[in-house]
């Protein structure tokens, strides 16, 4: 089929990156295109009535899918390159799918959607993030899901195939982190969860205790924890079929529960 | 442990007159009147007294006084009463001593000792009653020139620009920190004057931002509370929270007994947990990384908003603030040490930061030198508590002030300092229903709004007096101020002249 140029709304040399194959769909050459004009371009498809976006040639540009607020209709972004930091901050129910690695700044205050990356990912990805899913099939940097949060029904998820640096969950206070360690690589984190006051983390391998904050616990997994993980390790293992791996291995594996010892952990510092 | 403190008010109750109506009993959330049913009287703890004046406004027969009690200790300049007292606090609880309001510490107010000029004889002074006065304020980047084309339409690109109708806007005040009562109060009263009030870090309720969002700066802080895509697009300007004047450099704790359903529903957390909020923003270690999270929140609502961010007035803020113009913020909002707050650690609201005045002059000549400070707003707070202190500050180059416990203040608050402990019996800094269903929401924004259009005529009369006519005349007009009993140092980083030169 041959491709259509489209009305983004956009003039100029950015027009020549856009093509259409089908309605709804438009490929996206972003080769040496700027973070805003970038964005401008996709907020201006998404209101001509796109729905799903291919981005080629991405490389460091930011902020991709923060600007597409407002319609309340999930878009599917695929992106082949490298988009720079803050991938989804702020996010609105978008699907994300990433063929390469990421910065720093992933889902930064997330509200809902998912998004995938088929590589590693950097610095405080899912920071304050409070709804939707973020798999990430190979390791993730320093201060990962800090401060995550839940509220009511939005209770973000964050699986990871490899492992993390340190300050992995500081500040969490909701969600579900699940730490698979696939890579062969040991954890060698310190300074996990402090500051912990809410939500789980699942990681399988060993730890020593020194690695952990002064604010968490380990706790052996009961009934509901094996269905959490259950499901959110399919849920990856969906996404990343190439691992070649089933539940059941990875399951079989050494599962450490981390959770905050208490809600309140600075509750009693305070002269009143 | 039996506590060594004395009780820091006296309470005399006029026996004659007490008509044992059990009103006191009843507005104190301390507990501190109680009624004796045995002996027919009100008995009084006064060691649980906050010394908020409730009780004996609202006695229908004027039976009540209350007053600090004199000090019981032998008089010394070193250890005063206050120090002792606070040094046997810890000695009982083994905590940090936590306290509400701004710091009541003698450290000098620059606005005391500097005074303004007047027209006399050689050019005319304006009689505002008579002559039109222009005190309405544009916030947000202003442009370096301004081209017109051949049609005589504007070409350059302005950013967004937010139209208030005089230099004064209410500053962060969270639902949480303060009742649902009061934040409504200072919403209505911004919209019906005409200015901004601040949500803090709380959030904004859903059911009041179809209302109240026009009005409103929502701000993002370390916490990252409330935010959605609709909370930052419903408001008219977003403020990046660093820092507050009263506590620089540490995060906040919104205790648990706090976080009633509506406050978790308005936070987005759980109910019953404490909302955390941490001392940095953990994504900003760097100008670069502030400048990332501006062109975040930029993109969040597609350009359309100015973005604020707030900082406390500390050392070096000068080149803070050109760093934070640098990154990319529209206004630069800055807090100074005599902020007020709902729970800070006294050690740090009184001995940390420096106090609004020097830190404004010295950050609107910085970015005067630097040839950047028509790219933002200036707006200065942290002790802002009356008309001229806003025309002064406006003069050492402020574009705007907030105001917080100047707006408290007209709702009630008597500066009891006891905010942290969520039994304000002014409604104002509580959650508790019974308590926070004291503020009539229509009473307190009128107060509000009266204050506002009380200091807008008293600006309006002293810039008359000037023989100016618009405020946009006296920003960062130095020569209008003069210092008195200042050291030269002073006077340098205010950039004020003596008296009599």
């Amino acid at each position: 089929m041959e491709a259509q140029l489209i009305d983004c709304g956009t003039a100029g040399p950015a027009l020549n990156a856009v093509k259409s194959w089908r309605v709804g769909e438009v490929e996206i050459d972003a080769t040496g295109m700027p973070s805003k004009e970038l964005n401008n371009l996709l907020r201006n498809c998404m209101l001509n009535g796109t729905r799903h976006f291919l981005l080629k040639n991405i490389c460091g540009q930011r902020y991709i899918g923060t600007r597409l607020f407002g319609l309340m209709i999930p878009l599917d972004i695929e992106i082949v390159g490298t988009p720079g930091n803050d991938l989804g901050a702020f996010l609105s129910g978008h699907r994300i799918m990433v063929h390469g690695n990421v910065q720093d700044g992933v889902g930064n205050t997330m509200d809902d959607g998912e998004i995938t990356v088929q590589g590693r990912a950097g610095d405080v990805l899912g920071m304050s993030m409070r709804g939707g899913k973020i798999f990430v099939k190979e390791d993730v940097g320093y201060r990962t899901a800090l401060h995550m949060k839940e509220y009511m029904d939005k209770k973000p998820v964050l699986v990871i195939g490899g492992t993390s640096q340190d300050f992995l969950g500081e500040y969490m206070a909701g969600g579900i982190v699940i730490l698979l360690g696939l890579g062969g690589k040991p954890h060698l984190a310190n300074y996990i969860g402090t500051g912990m006051h809410g939500g789980v983390i699942y990681l399988r391998g060993d730890l020593m205790p020194s690695q952990l904050g002064q604010e968490v616990e380990i706790s052996p997994l009961d009934e509901e924890d094996r269905a959490i993980l259950d499901r959110y390790v399919g849920e990856f293992l969906d996404r990343f079929p190439e691992i070649g791996m089933c539940k059941e291995e990875i399951s079989e594996g050494n599962m450490i529960k981390i959770s905050p010892i208490s809600k309140r952990p600075y509750g009693k510092i305070y002269a009143y | 442990m039996r506590s060594y403190l004395f009780p820091e008010f006296q309470i005399f109750r006029d026996e004659s007159a007490c008509n044992q109506c059990r009103g006191c009993e009843r507005q104190c959330a301390f507990g501190t009147h109680i009624y004796d049913p045995v002996a027919d009287r009100m008995v009084t703890n006064e060691k649980l007294c906050s010394g908020c004046q409730r009780c004996a406004i609202f006695c229908p027969k004027n039976a009540l006084v209350v007053r600090p009690t004199p000090p019981y200790y032998r008089p010394n300049e070193a250890w005063t009463r206050e120090k002792i007292d606070d040094l046997k606090k810890q000695a009982e609880t083994g905590g940090v001593l936590l306290s509400g309001c701004g710091s009541d510490k003698p450290l000098r107010i620059y606005w005391d000792n500097i005074v303004l000029n007047a027209s006399q004889v050689t050019n005319p002074s304006i009689d505002p009653l008579r002559e039109p006065m222009e005190l309405r304020t544009f916030l947000g980047r202003k442009p370096d020139l301004l081209e017109i084309d051949d049609c005589g339409e504007i070409s350059t690109e302005l950013g967004p620009n937010i139209t208030i109708e005089a230099p004064i806007l209410f500053s962060a005040m969270s639902y949480g920190a303060i009742s649902y009562q009061a934040f409504n109060s200072l919403a209505m009263a911004a919209r019906e004057f005409g200015t901004l009030f601040n949500t803090g870090e709380g959030g904004l309720p859903r059911d009041m931002r179809a209302e109240f969002g026009r009005y409103a700066t929502v701000q993002v802080a370390s916490g990252r509370f409330g935010i959605d895509a609709e909370y930052l697009n419903c408001a008219r300007a977003i403020e990046i929270k660093v820092g507050q004047g009263a506590k620089p450099g540490i995060g906040g704790h919104l205790p648990a007994e706090k976080v009633s359903s509506k406050v978790a529903a308005t936070r987005m957390i759980p109910e019953g947990t404490d909302a955390i909020s941490p001392a940095p923003h953990h994504d900003i270690y760097s100008i670069e990384d502030l400048s990332m999270l501006i062109y975040a929140l930029k993109e969040a609502t597609n350009y359309e908003l100015p973005i604020s961010v707030k900082v406390a007035a500390v050392h070096n803020i000068a080149a803070i603030a050109s760093g934070i113009v640098r990154a990319g913020a529209d206004i630069v909002a800055i807090d100074g040490m005599r902020g007020g707050t709902g729970a800070a650690p006294k050690a740090i609201r009184d001995n940390v930061g420096i106090p609004i005045e020097l830190a404004l002059s010295a950050v609107d000549r910085r970015l005067r030198e630097e040839g950047v400070r028509s790219r933002c707003t200036i707006i200065a707070g942290g002790g802002i508590r009356c008309s001229s202190d806003v025309i002064k500050a406006i003069a050492l180059g402020a574009d705007a002030v907030y105001i917080g416990t100047a707006a408290l203040i007209a709702m009630g608050c008597t500066l009891c300092q006891k905010c942290y402990t969520g039994k304000c019996n002014w409604g104002i800094c509580t959650q508790d229903p019974r308590l926070a269903g004291r503020l009539d929401t229509r009473i307190a924004s009128q107060r509000l709004v009266n204050l506002l259009t009380a200091w807008s005529h008293e600006i309006k009369e002293m810039l008359g007096g000037m023989g100016i006519n618009a405020i946009e005349s006296l920003r960062g007009n130095r020569d209008h101020l003069r210092g008195v009993g200042l050291y030269e140092w002073e006077l340098d980083v205010l950039g004020v002249k003596g008296a009599g030169e």
